[in-house]
């Protein structure tokens, strides 16, 4: 991705954004609020349509297409607070989740299913009963039904008790070793973001203003000073 | 008691008409916030299209079909010429817009088919009266009653059981999250307002085969009125609608049938009278407003 930049109005809410995935790469996006994270995965995925730069995936430009077209390019977005359809129920989430790739989702269902145990017994409860770790591992599966090959997690953990937050990022190293996906996160916990990722990159006020590896961005003065308390 | 029972199969065969249209209404205004007042337009293009084809001896089953189809085609039409240049726009615009559409389509059939009420010469067979005891049952009442739950029933099987059904339950949540699923905008758009048009088209043959006939501003009581059955049920619920839409149609032939002298000619004020104590008694609706489209 290259030199993004993004407007709400006259408000320039990303700068100038340049950022790499590689296959098979988690990469984390930390920053504080209101730093842009959010902007950034939702230009990519074509949410966000006041943008200008370049979004190149597998060296073919993706910065103009639709959303519906970038998921069918292979990218998958799982949202900030999740976005289930509440009164849809786990299996209908499910569905729609592949309803890009027809029946030959179905066929992943199962697969899919197996990674997820807990969804198994909700299937036909409305998504809006299931508890908040439950609600994160549905978007996630829902996501993953496209079969996507780049996986953007917006605060995949945010608000789930400690235990959840171990089990979803898990299930993040997961999917990486199994299935080769490329994953970009965003993460508010720095701590969390870093033990997992393979590279970070750090926003603020629209801008990236250090990245590197976990050790080095942990080394780093930015980091230090926003998120280690360290001055 | 014969009276009553008689009443009421008016009442029901009425609000079959209001919440057909209803049901039309609320599924569009689910999945795209619009308030579609040029719905009513739907059914008198069914209704001329029905004029023209029994005028040039079309058979029955194709009058049907025909004029299905083109009020569908219409709906589609209108979305694809009217309304998608204005995705995404406020509802007030699109509100203002639908009005646009409703006179258009008004005027153009009033310059270019006909400006005087015309007869449609629906077959004799349509007028056979059922009795039982001493109620008279009107077939054509009866059977739009059936057809009416009918369609309720095949909407509801469609919005559960087909993948297009469960997107548009999801559009009516969350448009954007639908498309972050890869499901293409338009085919959820076009799809409710096919489905608003089939409805119409419905609610047209039934209408026009015991209405004395056809005319350019035939349509415009009729979506007022289902309106009012899509706000008394509970705006952007489809069950709401299909029972607001017979509750209004009950309390206006009850009331046509039992205010006498001068009042009669106010039956619909009173009918209105009534929605309004309703609604203060029951703001959100009587089944209530929802998020998704249930």
């Amino acid at each position: 991705m290259q030199d993004l930049t993004a407007r709400y109005g006259p408000v320039l809410a990303v700068r100038g954004v340049s950022l790499k995935v590689a296959e098979g790469e988690i990469v984390a996006l930390l920053g504080a609020n209101g730093a842009g994270k959010t902007t950034t995965l939702a230009c990519i995925a074509g949410l966000h349509q006041s943008r200008t730069g370049q979004i190149r995936f597998d060296g073919q430009d993706v910065s103009r297409l639709s959303p519906e077209r970038v998921l069918r390019r292979g990218i998958s977005l799982t949202p900030e607070g999740r976005r289930l359809f509440s009164t849809l129920t786990v299996q209908e989430n499910l569905l729609l989740g592949g309803a890009a790739r027809g029946r030959r989702s179905r066929n992943d269902y199962d697969a899919l299913l197996a990674l997820f145990p807990i969804l198994r017994e909700r299937l036909h409860l409305p998504a809006a009963l299931l508890s908040g770790g439950e609600q994160q591992q549905l978007a996630i599966a829902r996501s993953l039904m496209s079969k996507p090959r780049l996986l953007l997690l917006d605060e995949p953990t945010l608000g789930l008790a400690p235990r959840l937050v171990r089990l979803v990022l898990d299930l993040i190293g997961r999917l990486r070793e199994e299935r080769g996906l490329s994953v970009l996160l965003v993460d508010q916990n720095v701590h969390q973001a870093l033990e997992l990722c393979d590279r970070a990159y750090l926003m603020r006020t629209g801008q990236i203003e250090a990245a590197g590896s976990p050790d080095e961005l942990r080394r780093s003065r930015e980091v230090q000073a926003a998120y280690m308390g360290v001055v | 008691m014969t009276q009553l029972i008689q009443e009421l199969v008016n009442g029901v065969s009425l609000g079959s008409t209001y919440a057909l249209l209803a049901l039309g209404l609320a599924m569009v205004f689910s999945i795209l916030g619009l308030i579609n007042f040029a719905h009513g337009e739907l059914v008198t293009i069914g209704g001329y299209t029905m004029w023209t084809l029994f005028n040039h001896g079309f058979p029955w089953p194709a009058v049907l079909v025909l004029t299905l189809a083109g009020t569908t085609l219409a709906a589609v039409a209108m979305e694809r010429i009217a309304f998608r240049p204005l995705r995404g726009a406020s509802i007030v615009t699109l509100l203002i817009t639908s009005f646009a559409v409703s006179f258009f389509i008004q005027v153009a059939l009033q310059i270019f088919v006909s400006a005087e009420p015309q007869g449609i010469g629906v077959p004799n067979w349509t007028d056979t009266v059922w009795h039982m005891g001493d109620v008279s049952l009107p077939a054509v009442k009866v059977v739009t009653f059936a057809v009416t739950i009918a369609a309720v029933v095949l909407l509801a099987v469609f919005l559960r059981r087909t993948l297009l059904g469960v997107a548009m339950r999801a559009a009516a949540e969350d448009f954007d999250a639908v498309r972050l699923m890869g499901v293409r905008a338009n085919v959820v758009v076009v799809a409710a307002f096919a489905i608003s048009g089939l409805l119409a088209g419905v609610a047209a043959v039934l209408f026009f085969t015991s209405a004395p006939g056809v005319d350019s501003g035939v349509g415009t009581p009729l979506v007022i009125n289902a309106f009012i059955g899509v706000i008394l049920g509970g705006l952007g619920n489809l069950y709401g609608a299909v029972l607001g839409g017979f509750v209004l149609g009950l309390a206006t032939s009850l009331l046509d049938a039992n205010l006498h002298g001068t009042y009669t000619q106010f039956s619909q004020a009173f009918a209105l009278a009534i929605v309004v104590g309703i609604l203060l008694l029951r703001p959100q609706g009587l089944v209530g407003r929802s998020e998704g489209l249930t």
